[in-house]
């Protein structure tokens, strides 16, 4: 009788790293529009909050891939602790960057905020709309180009 | 002793910050265990669990733009 083999950690390709691509590419895309309405719903000062977060959006979901891509490298252990530290210190991050800038003038709250929780929950539902079909159907994982159409 | 927008906005942050976490833990010790048992999975459940965590944080986005918002 064999024992079960239990990995301790993953040195497969980097899945987030895919998954990160895909919504910087795509909030890249979406970004003009987000733009022009804070342009029209506050002028140039809405065109920066919302800038402010949708780079800020963006900045998150690739730092919690390269961290937890780099973790998975090491050990399964360690990408439970990044995980959890990489939260805190991510949230940590965006609150005293935005704590910073607060008495900024150009920084309108209302539309940094729509931005803020539109633009990760927007981007996150697109990309998981594509994992879905992705992992359900294999054979039929829509090409980059194509999806542009 | 006075209680100011900004702290009661501060602590509601705090508050909304613990279930995404206990979400995010609870979650990454499943998908960890399912790495360990499945390793030819783990391409699948990474990425899935790295969706997963991003979907618990916009809970704390959300608790942090109402925080922003409420300290004005």
């Amino acid at each position: 009788m064999t024992a079960p083999v239990i990995a301790t950690r993953d040195l497969g390709a980097p899945a987030e790293r895919e998954v990160v691509r895909d919504m910087v590419r795509r909030g890249l895309v979406v970004a003009p529009i987000a733009l022009l309405v804070g342009l029209v719903g506050w002028g140039v000062d809405g065109v920066a909050s919302v800038a402010l977060a949708v780079a800020l959006v963006l900045a998150n979901f690739a730092l919690a891939a390269a961290l937890l891509g780099w973790a998975a490298r090491i050990s399964l252990g360690l990408v439970m602790g990044v995980a959890l530290f990489g939260f805190l210190i991510r949230l940590g991050l965006i609150t005293a960057i935005v704590w910073g800038l607060r008495d900024q003038a150009w920084l309108e709250p209302l539309p940094f905020g729509l931005a803020l929780i539109v633009g990760h929950l927007g981007l996150l539902i697109w990309e998981t709309r594509h994992v879905s079909a992705s992992l359900a159907f294999p054979g039929l994982k829509p090409e980059p180009a194509k999806e542009l159409r | 002793m006075e209680i100011t927008n900004t702290g009661l906005a501060a602590i509601c942050y705090g508050l909304g910050a613990i279930g995404p976490g206990i979400g995010i833990g609870y979650l990454v010790g499943q998908s960890v265990q399912a790495m360990a048992r499945q390793p030819e999975a783990a391409g699948m459940v990474r990425t899935t669990m790295f969706l997963g965590i991003a979907f618990v944080e916009a809970l704390a986005l959300i608790g942090f733009v109402v925080f922003f918002l409420g300290q004005g």
